[in-house]
């Protein structure tokens, strides 16, 4: 493969006491198998993670900056979507 | 999930405010008794520098690839293999100065090439230099991280509590470095035309320094349950080299094997300059720090 023709990928990292694989970069590689040999040597050298994730980047479909408005502004209003009318308990954690 | 930073869930517990600064490190060798086991000193000694220069000679060609690699990815996987073996070699190292009164610096900056214990493999050109080219790099780390990893593999087993410690740590290393070597054989001879006779020039150019690797040396025999006898390991290693040049479709490279001995301090014409560039810093400004 040519200096040009490696695709680019986008790399997830999942930490020891995480719950979810994080995005932490992106990088270049010749095929998967590769990219997550080279994930591991960029992205977790000092410790970061346990679980590694890449994905192709021209296989992840993203949303439109033009489209913000009609996308996201219509969830700032709408206080009935947010459950503020409960009491949560102290001891609970992760809700 | 909401995390201000994205790097915040990586951290264990919030100590570290900076990720950047990782999620701490543990000291591998912490708690191993280092007390010297009932053998011949010097042996083991000099057992501890063959081990501890195959890795500190291998570190220095690496590093040569720094900013010189293909691809930046490739730039720091190789120089992390370098890492590994230089931090093998560091522990080796300090085991042989703790046997004979010195320390690793003494050891690594101010022998001489005749005093060098490696085996010939580690100190060729494989490249960037006019030695060789990546092809040929790959080549000596597929060779060279299957018999390390094979005979670290067996030093697990080892009387001394160091050099069992050291082998256990460096298992984990050297696998991923005996991976990295056969995914890109196989990327290599499954490449193109060119990357292909490349693949082939280098595993013809430092097949003639295989013997070597598993000829044992008196040392090694004297110090039985302590050190590896290398001729154990054949089988082993020309298993998993078969399957790999199997799956690559190559052929066993067909070239008369070179007569020599690193183990005995004969070296190739290659290592002199290596070490004068390797130790120069350290003899022009002796008992300097930083």
């Amino acid at each position: 493969m040519t200096r040009s023709s490696w695709p680019l990928y986008e790399v997830f990292v999942r930490g020891k006491r995480g719950l979810n694989h994080v995005h932490v970069g992106s990088l270049h590689a010749p095929d998967d198998e590769m990219a997550v040999r080279n994930a591991r040597d960029l992205y977790t050298r000092r410790n970061e993670g346990v679980s590694i994730w890449v994905v192709r980047a021209d296989a992840i479909t993203a949303s439109s900056p033009d489209e913000k408005d009609p996308f996201f502004a219509p969830a700032g209003d709408k206080v009935y979507r947010h459950p503020t009318f409960y009491d949560i308990p102290q001891d609970v954690p992760h809700l | 999930m909401s995390f201000d930073n994205a790097y915040e869930s990586l951290i264990e517990g919030g100590e570290e405010k900076h990720w950047a600064f990782g999620t701490g490190f543990t000291d591998a060798l912490a708690g191993v008794d280092r007390e010297i086991p009932d053998v011949d000193r010097d042996d083991l000694a000099a057992y501890c520098l063959m081990l501890g220069d195959d890795a500190l000679v291998y570190a220095q060609r690496l590093a040569e690839w720094c900013s010189r690699a293909p691809e930046l990815e490739e730039d720091v996987a190789l120089a992390n293999i370098a890492l590994d073996l230089l931090g093998q070699a560091r522990m080796l190292l300090t085991r042989a100065g703790e046997i004979q009164g010195t320390d690793e610096d003494t050891l690594a900056y101010l022998r001489d090439a005749a005093e060098f214990r490696n085996v010939r493999l580690a100190e060729i050109d494989c490249g960037p230099g006019p030695g060789g080219d990546f092809g040929t790099t790959i080549a000596r780390l597929l060779v060279f991280s299957t018999w390390r990893l094979a005979l670290l593999d067996a030093l697990t087993g080892s009387a001394d509590p160091v050099l069992a410690a050291v082998a256990a740590k460096g298992v984990k290393e050297v696998a991923y470095h005996r991976d990295h070597a056969a995914q890109w054989a196989l990327r290599l001879a499954g490449g193109t035309e060119f990357s292909r006779s490349r693949m082939i020039a280098g595993l013809d150019k430092v097949w003639p320094l295989t013997d070597e690797l598993f000829t044992p040396h008196p040392v090694e025999l004297r110090l039985a349950g302590v050190a590896v006898d290398p001729s154990t390991l054949r089988s082993e290693v020309d298993s998993v080299l078969d399957t790999v040049l199997g799956a690559a479709d190559l052929a066993r490279p067909d070239v008369p094997q070179s007569p020599g001995a690193g183990r005995d301090g004969v070296h190739t014409d290659e290592l002199g300059p290596l070490l004068a560039e390797m130790q120069q810093v350290a003899r022009a400004l002796p008992g300097a720090v930083w």
